[in-house]
């Protein structure tokens, strides 16, 4: 199961980097929940997020708005994945680990955009694993420029 | 004139022209330290609910001076500058906490919640030998401190024994609206940082032009939830320093008509599946949905809806600024509000769906004025001379406000000779 989950993450991370946002909707189920936390936040046990989308619908509207509306940054992202955690408890698979993202410009100049944790929790639907949950807690809560790509 | 401000010239008497190299020189920066952030002028420190019980502390940056906000044991508020009368360290490394006193790390100079010195470890040395002479007075070593005054909650400071009190310096439409977003006990939902790398004048700008509102910002217009051609306006204190961009919900202007077909974008009226954040549960008693009020010279009080905020901006270098905003609500607001207000904080701050454009806006505007510092922007939109209330959105006039203020305090005089 560990590499069927290490799979999952990898192509979470595939589709981002490669603005195949359409597609990245994909690997969450519609009653999903997905979630950008600072870590300064969450260590004062504050709720406030950097992104919250508490439905499939709002996730879709999301990537719908970068697509039609939104103005940011011409980017694209490079994500780096590391020391995945996974357990399953009662039929729910909670897994985690480490993210890197790099951001590079049209000029080829790259910068470290954010470090942080993926805390999933995910389920097997019509045979394959989906994210129900992603709640991602960031370090770099001081975002740079702006955060328009989902992480 | 001041050798630095001499290379600028501002040849328009109304600031409707603003020379480029005023967001590129990093001694105009040196001197804004001085003119502005240490000036004559409140400056946002925190709200009174961060630090509710005696010892509670946070520290924060005042233009690029950290800055320690607490409460003394007497329950008053003080602030002072967060750095060792001794050899200059940074005296509070934490962001913020509980404390009896602050003490530096590096010597241990200890100091009460007053900034007082309290405590120099080894003074007398030891046994005899070593220490400080007797003719040290530690009275003479506090941290230097800062003027306070609160209102409704919120926390400003001053540098400036000259500034006037607090009120006036805001002015009444100011008062008002703080009174406005601070009339019950606010909750802290939480923080959001955004580290811009442009000059933070431009974002100043940026928060007294609601002209760009429908045009940068597209969410609104893509998704058929609001137009530059509703009802709205700016508000201005008596010397145009502040500026409140408002607007009112429901409402279109007078005369109806717009001009987007102008625009690259136009009206695409697609629907969102899940509109349920954009929902606004009326919670002032007037019609005012979204109210943009920014108080010269660092902060924004913002009304998205029901997202409410401060951001407080936090200068690093002519070149880099960081916006800390707070999201707070009400204490008596019951879980599904908080729950409201914490979705609705998706249209808001660096991710906001509404707001997101500025960190590009600002950067685009500061990468492409690294040179010709003597060329001007046009500030024109809502009309040129005297600076005042404006009834609609399609307006840039608070900008202007801004400068005038900031070349008074700065001593430049606008349109004089080069």
């Amino acid at each position: 199961m560990s590499s069927e989950v290490q799979n999952l993450f990898e192509t979470y991370a595939r589709l981002l980097d490669a603005d195949r946002l359409e597609d990245w909707l994909d690997l969450f189920v519609d009653g999903c929940h997905y979630e950008i936390l600072s870590r300064e936040n969450v260590a004062q046990n504050l709720p406030l997020s950097l992104m919250l989308c508490d439905s499939k619908d709002m996730l879709v509207d999301r990537v719908m708005s970068l697509r039609e509306a939104n103005i940011y940054n011409i980017h694209v992202d490079c994500h780096i994945l590391s020391f995945l955690h996974v357990e399953e408890i009662e039929g729910v698979i909670k897994a985690g680990c480490n993210y890197a993202v790099f951001q590079s410009n049209q000029e080829g100049e790259s910068r470290l955009f954010s470090v942080g944790r993926y805390q999933a929790e995910i389920i097997r639907q019509h045979g394959v694993l989906r994210f129900k949950k992603m709640r991602i807690v960031v370090d770099t809560g001081a975002v740079l420029t702006l955060l328009a790509t989902p992480l | 004139m001041n050798e630095i401000l001499s290379r600028y010239h501002f040849p328009a008497a109304d600031c409707s022209r603003i020379p480029y190299g005023m967001y590129r020189d990093a001694e105009i920066y040196g001197l804004e330290q001085e003119r502005i952030f240490r000036g004559p002028v409140w400056n946002y420190l925190a709200l009174e609910a961060e630090i509710p019980k005696p010892g509670d502390f946070r520290t924060v940056v005042v233009g690029d001076t950290p800055v320690i906000v607490d409460r003394a044991k007497d329950g008053t508020v003080h602030a002072f500058v967060n750095r060792c009368a001794h050899r200059g360290a940074i005296v509070q490394r934490q962001l913020h906490g509980n404390t009896k006193v602050h003490t530096c790390c590096y010597h241990q100079w200890a100091y009460d919640l007053q900034g007082k010195l309290a405590g120099v470890p080894f003074r007398r040395g030891v046994n005899g030998v070593g220490g400080l002479d007797d003719d040290f007075d530690p009275t003479c070593h506090s941290l230097q401190k800062l003027r306070v005054e609160s209102l409704n909650g919120v926390i400003f400071g001053s540098f400036s024994d000259a500034v006037e009190p607090l009120e006036i310096f805001l002015g009444p439409a100011f008062v008002a609206q703080l009174r406005r977003l601070f009339h019950a006990p606010v909750a802290v939902l939480g923080y959001q940082r955004q580290r811009i790398f442009g000059n933070w004048k431009l974002y100043s700008d940026n928060v007294r032009d609601p002209n760009h509102g429908g045009l940068l910002h597209m969410f609104q217009i893509t998704f058929g939830i609001a137009r530059l051609s509703a009802k709205g306006g700016a508000v201005l204190d008596a010397e145009g320093k502040h500026n409140m961009s408002w607007a009112a919900q429901g409402a279109p202007a007078a005369g109806g008509g717009d001009d987007y077909q102008d625009t690259a974008r136009g009206d695409m009226n697609i629907k969102l599946r899940d509109p349920s954040m954009l929902q606004y549960r009326k919670e002032f008693p007037d019609d005012l949905s979204l109210t943009i009020a920014s108080i010269f010279p660092n902060c924004t009080f913002q009304q998205i809806g029901n997202t409410l905020a401060v951001r407080q901006f936090r200068t690093k270098s002519a070149d880099e600024f960081e916006v800390v905003s707070t999201f707070f609500g009400y204490e008596a607001d019951d879980a599904e509000m908080v729950k409201h207000r914490l979705k609705a904080a998706n249209l808001a701050g660096p991710a906001g769906l509404v707001s997101m454009e500025d960190g590009e806006a600002v950067e685009i505007v500061h990468r492409a004025i690294v040179r010709d510092g003597d060329s001007h922007s046009v500030v024109e939109f809502g009309g040129k001379g005297p600076v005042k209330d404006q009834e609609n959105l399609v307006t840039d006039v608070p900008i202007r406000g801004f400068w005038l203020h900031y070349c008074k305090l700065m001593g430049i005089t606008p349109g004089g000779a080069a």
